[in-house]
């Protein structure tokens, strides 16, 4: 079938949508969880997301990541037409296992971090974010 | 009666979305201090020419802490890209005389100071008010030999922002007596008339309700002491005839012209309500 | 190669021996996503930078894969350890091929 950019976002807006065309979005985010987990089950704690709780403009949201030990994080936006945003992969010489960056959010969605630790298991967080549908385009 | 209707409207929506979401919202008192060094007035007494305002403040204020973040580094501030382009642009010779901005101009460190903060200012020989875009194509023109830029594209937005930034820090301080004043009494009349199918004008957004919420949009007081300015919403610099575009299409009206006499003097008037905030430009808003 | 791409780094000039700097980067490119569509409404391809890499003298820092949901002119600020003077080098790749790189030498002392 033909996938709009409309609809996609519509998929990521709600649940009237998401009855419409069942769960697309959170199969593909299942998938890209599988995909850097292998299946692993997922943990908590040892991973900070730092996100704003009300972003102004959705196309320019600063996030951060802090996993210290981990080998590398990978960053999700569940809402949006496409889920994966980035993997950072730590190197023997990342100063610490945290960075940042600036991500684009279709609209109010949760953003989900899962990190691989050195000893192999996976933890994940997620946040809220709300994102602003301004009235003045200017 | 409409104004009521309309003050009471944006009221309860205010009210809505601030029980809806609570913190984030920035703080009037936060300081802006860029680079560690450049401080910033974003909030002070309004002159005395902006008479139902008892304090003016910075765009600034009115954002979130992560949106205030972008302006308070020149690395992390996205508008450093354009000021970049700009520069190149300044040191390379263009048009039939060969000169670039640099031949006679030097650096913009040099030569720019102070510029933007009295910006737009009567020009005696031209005998009428000119903006930074008025000067920058008049040497484009007439000293380079070279084609004028358009008003709202990307070179002239670039180049504004370039000069702006020598005078960041500096309180604009814009000239409203003499010879400059019908522009500016026209430009008044301006803020102050409605426009469109809304019946809005400057004043019912930016100065009745300014710190209430439009919907989702938390109102500033609509100042342009960060102008051009750029937005996360387009991901590039924004020029103040650009905004003024904006705005009047949001009443749903049609829209003067960048360019226009009616745009330059409202910008006159609306840069001399921001008399004694800093020069931000090139800021960072949503 | 998209038009007007320009790599910039922050780093320290000098640091300890052993010290974790901070680093900063930003690079100008529109990174645009694949998702939206000209007046004409046909999509706009894809071209973005889909990988970015820091490394010190050889060894890397971090590496990063990059999806369109990366906003227009992509940042990112991480922590580096100096165990010695030496040189950065960080490298973006562009969906078309094009490769930007940008290096920045620490002294330590």
């Amino acid at each position: 079938m033909e996938f709009t950019r409309r609809g996609a976002l519509a998929v990521g807006a709600g649940a009237v949508a998401a009855s419409v065309l069942p769960s697309f979005a959170f199969a593909s985010v299942d998938d890209a969880v599988a995909a850097f987990t292998g299946g692993a089950e997922l943990g908590e704690g040892g991973l900070t997301l730092t996100t704003p709780e009300i972003a102004e403009n959705g196309n320019t949201v600063p996030v951060s990541v802090d996993a210290p030990g981990a080998e590398a994080v990978m960053l999700l936006a569940a809402g949006n037409p496409s889920p994966d945003v980035c993997t950072f992969n730590f190197g023997p010489m990342a100063g610490a296992q945290s960075a940042s960056t600036r991500i684009r959010l279709a609209g109010t969605q949760d953003v989900v971090a899962i990190a691989k630790m050195s000893d192999g298991s996976f933890v994940r967080a997620s946040n809220e974010v709300k994102v602003t549908i301004g009235g003045c385009g200017g | 009666m409409k104004t009521s209707s309309l003050r009471k409207t944006l009221g309860l929506s205010a009210a809505a979305l601030a029980m809806g979401c609570g913190a984030a919202l920035a703080d009037a008192d936060d300081n802006l201090v860029v680079n560690g060094e450049i401080e910033m007035v974003t909030q002070t007494e309004a002159p005395e020419h902006v008479e139902y305002l008892s304090t003016i403040r910075s765009g600034w204020t009115y954002r979130s802490d992560e949106t205030q973040q972008f302006q308070m580094d020149d690395f992390d501030n996205p508008a450093m890209i354009f000021v970049d382009e700009a520069r190149a642009s300044w040191n390379t010779a263009e048009g039939s005389e060969g000169k670039s901005c640099a031949s006679c101009h030097g650096t913009p460190e040099e030569s720019m100071k102070g510029l933007r903060a009295v910006m737009p200012k009567w020009n005696e020989e031209a005998g009428e008010v000119w903006t930074l875009e008025k000067y920058v194509n008049d040497c484009r023109e007439n000293r380079m030999g070279a084609d004028a830029w358009g008003w709202t594209s990307t070179p002239m937005r670039n180049m504004t922002a370039l000069i702006s930034v020598p005078s960041r820090g500096m309180p604009v301080n814009v000239a409203i007596d003499g010879p400059a004043r019908e522009t500016w009494e026209r430009g008044k009349e301006l803020y102050y008339t409605r426009t469109g199918q809304l019946e809005l004008s400057c004043a019912n957004c930016h100065e009745d309700n300014h710190d209430n919420f439009i919907r989702a949009d938390h109102l500033s007081q609509g100042q342009i002491n960060g102008f051009p300015t750029y937005r996360l919403k387009n991901a590039r610099l924004n020029s103040i005839h650009g905004r003024f575009k904006g705005c009047v299409r949001d009443t749903r009206a049609e829209t003067f012209s960048p360019g226009s006499d009616d745009f330059v003097a409202l910008q006159l008037y609306v840069a001399s309500r921001g008399n004694g905030l800093s020069v931000e430009a090139p800021a960072v808003r949503n | 190669m998209a038009k007007g791409v320009r790599p910039r780094v922050k780093v320290p000039g000098s640091a300890s021996a052993g010290d974790v700097i901070t680093i900063k980067t930003l690079i100008s490119h529109p990174m645009e996503s694949g998702q939206r569509k000209d007046s004409d409404g046909n999509v706009i391809p894809r071209s973005i930078i889909n990988r970015f890499v820091c490394d010190f003298n050889g060894e890397n820092v971090i590496d990063v894969t990059m999806e369109p949901a990366i906003s227009t002119n992509p940042y990112f600020e991480f922590q580096a350890m100096v165990p010695e003077g030496g040189e950065f080098k960080f490298t973006w790749y562009d969906d078309d091929g094009s490769v930007y790189e940008e290096a920045k030498s620490i002294s330590v002392g």
